[in-house]
């Protein structure tokens, strides 16, 4: 086999598709990572209940939607009223957590997470909803009719991430942030409300997960499971990208949805998740404390 | 006063022992095979507090190496004539060691969350495999097979009944904690809990703590191995279910509630779970796990010693 027929049988269409299709999960995958490694950085907490945080975002943004009729107003509401979750669960289970080993913060959100994720069972059902895309323009895209929404999806939520960027660095309370994270004792000397910042990451990391499910949930359908799978993607992309490295985890997520998209297809896309694990185990085995971050010596 | 604990220790343990041993001989027939999986889960539990509570790593893919358990178990029973379990019993220990070998020599790098998240990952990909391999494992269906007898060669054979599988199950988990209590307190013992304790200074001391990590974690990869296997020979039957990320999520609660680093505790919250579990289902049918995960929550903030260590310190007042 000649080099010519090696390229002819690389089907370049799909690939190019894949590789938009990567980079729009990779997005919404980013927007979900970095609440999780905002949680993280900022105050060692190991968020399992993340997941649940998303799918019940994505259940917010249904209820509302069959109220108001408007997307966007459902993707408002669902972000602020899982926020206002997120402080709540912060407040309750993990305030008083604080200064224990990180470890049962992993516990007690785990325990979180089988509450929630069994109430929205209860609550709605195990048949899976549907959130209907605010608007349905296609534009040809090779063979397909590629739906102007997904794009769309990748530019909000790169929006979001931007808009907490230059929220941590510019902002008063985000300068707060990101003292508490250097030095919790002098922030708090300083005159920093301390706890209260860690209630407000928490709420952050929330809201934008609950915005990410929203902004999910018409590509696929919004049932009580949806979090589990998400939780652990989000895993791996912090664990790559490094543990509370913003930048790193967005780079990651879009590293790994387009290896996901690529290997979907060659294998059933329930067999390629296995790539994400292999990347996540290489990372481990050569750069213990992810691709982007340079390794202590 | 040494000598009068343990005298103590030991007339406790045969006291608990024998009435767990007559138990299925009072009990009505549920009952008595819901004693035998609060022995089988307490086992998997107890084997992932040797990773817990004496070496400080929480392990999050204990379900792998139950799951590999049963499959291997389910494979010896399926593909070697007659079914024996003296056959399903090496294959399914030697399935988890093999997997229990690969993890712990990628995730002993790690420490604190990064071990418990890699340990996770790992489950997972198992969970992956044996879901998508349709035709070895049998997908989501899982595998199903007949129970082996119970056969000592030259001695006798009987079927497995309620009472004589109860029996079978009291003895590997009385002797499975004799020997984990009897490494817990060997010198290698002693090694895994200086590692929890301080490990760096364990290191300078001279100790490759690497190396006692992969046995540690290799060792409780074999115990909860050997509780899949005896869950197999329950069940009659292996299934993707089992491999996935929440049952080792249920083992680390077990922990927590019956209180890590004491080997009996894990028994004790496994009972409790599922005697709650059992209870709460009859009131919120499948949705049991949300005051389950709410008393789960409230044990991890006020009462982190677990029920085990609340006792002990309620009983010295």
């Amino acid at each position: 086999m000649g080099l010519d027929a090696f390229f002819a049988a690389i089907p370049f269409d799909q690939l190019l598709i894949q590789t938009v299709n990567g980079i729009v999960t990779g997005m919404i995958l980013a927007l979900v990572a970095s609440g999780l490694t905002l949680i993280f950085g900022i105050m060692d907490v190991v968020n399992f209940a993340h997941g649940e945080l998303f799918m019940l975002g994505a259940y917010v943004g249904v209820l509302t939607l069959a109220a108001t009729g408007n997307f966007w107003v459902a993707l408002v509401c669902a972000s602020l009223l899982i926020a206002l979750l997120g402080a709540v669960i912060h407040l309750t289970t993990l305030r008083p957590l604080i200064g224990r080993d990180p470890l049962t913060t992993i516990l007690a959100t785990f325990g979180l997470s089988l509450v929630l994720q069994n109430y929205a069972l209860w609550q709605f059902g195990p048949v899976a909803r549907k959130i209907q895309e605010p608007f349905t323009g296609q534009f040809a895209f090779f063979y397909l009719q590629y739906p102007w929404y997904r794009l769309v999806i990748a530019g909000l939520a790169a929006a979001i991430i931007a808009a907490l960027w230059l929220f941590l660095k510019f902002g008063t309370y985000g300068i707060w942030i990101r003292a508490t994270t250097q030095d919790r004792v002098m922030a708090e000397a300083m005159g920093i409300p301390v706890p209260w910042v860690l209630t407000a990451v928490f709420a952050i990391g929330a809201g934008m997960a609950a915005a990410s499910g929203v902004l999910f949930g018409p590509l696929v359908g919004v049932n009580h499971a949806m979090g589990l799978d998400w939780v652990l993607r989000a895993f791996i992309v912090v664990v790559v990208g490094g543990m509370g490295n913003l930048g790193g985890s967005i780079l990651a997520a879009i590293f790994i949805s387009l290896l996901e998209a690529y290997a979907s297809l060659f294998v059933p896309p329930s067999q390629a998740v296995i790539v994400s694990f292999v990347v996540l185990i290489l990372t481990l085995l050569f750069r213990p404390t992810g691709l982007f971050v340079p390794t202590p010596k | 006063m040494r000598i009068r604990h343990s005298v103590l220790f030991w007339a406790g343990f045969c006291a608990i022992v024998a009435l767990l041993a007559v138990a299925p001989l009072g009990l009505p027939k549920f009952w008595a095979g819901f004693l035998t999986e609060i022995l089988i889960w307490g086992l998997l539990a107890m084997s992932s507090d040797i990773l817990i509570g004496y070496v400080g790593l929480v392990s999050f893919g204990h379900s792998a190496f139950f799951g590999l358990g049963m499959y291997g178990a389910a494979a010896a029973l399926l593909t070697v004539s007659p079914p024996s379990l003296w056959v399903a019993l090496p294959y399914g220990l030697v399935a988890s060691a093999a997997v229990a070998a690969c993890v712990a020599y990628f995730s002993t790098r790690l420490r604190d969350i990064y071990f418990a998240i890699t340990t996770l990952i790992f489950s997972q990909i198992f969970y992956v495999i044996i879901f998508t391999w349709t035709e070895v494992t049998g997908g989501e269906n899982g595998l199903t097979f007949s129970r082996p007898r119970l056969d000592f060669p030259g001695l006798f054979s009987v079927p497995f009944t309620t009472e004589t599988l109860h029996w079978f199950v009291l003895a590997v988990v009385v002797l499975s904690y004799l020997i984990l209590r009897r490494i817990t307190q060997s010198p290698f013992g002693m090694v895994l809990q200086s590692i929890r304790e301080n490990e760096a200074r364990t290191r300078a001391i001279g100790y490759p703590i690497e190396r006692y990590k992969i046995v540690a974690v290799m060792l409780s990869g074999l115990f909860a191995g050997l509780a899949g296997v005896l869950y197999a020979v329950q069940n009659r039957f292996a299934s993707p279910d089992f491999v996935f990320f929440l049952v080792s999520g249920e083992v680390v609660i077990f922990n927590v509630i019956g209180g890590i680093g004491t080997l009996v505790g894990p028994i004790v919250g496994a009972a409790f779970f599922l005697l709650l579990r059992e209870v709460l289902s009859r009131f919120f049918t499948e949705f049991y796990l949300i005051p389950v995960g709410i008393i789960f929550i409230a044990m991890v903030i006020f009462m982190p010693q677990g029920l085990l260590g609340f006792a002990r310190r309620w009983l010295n007042r």
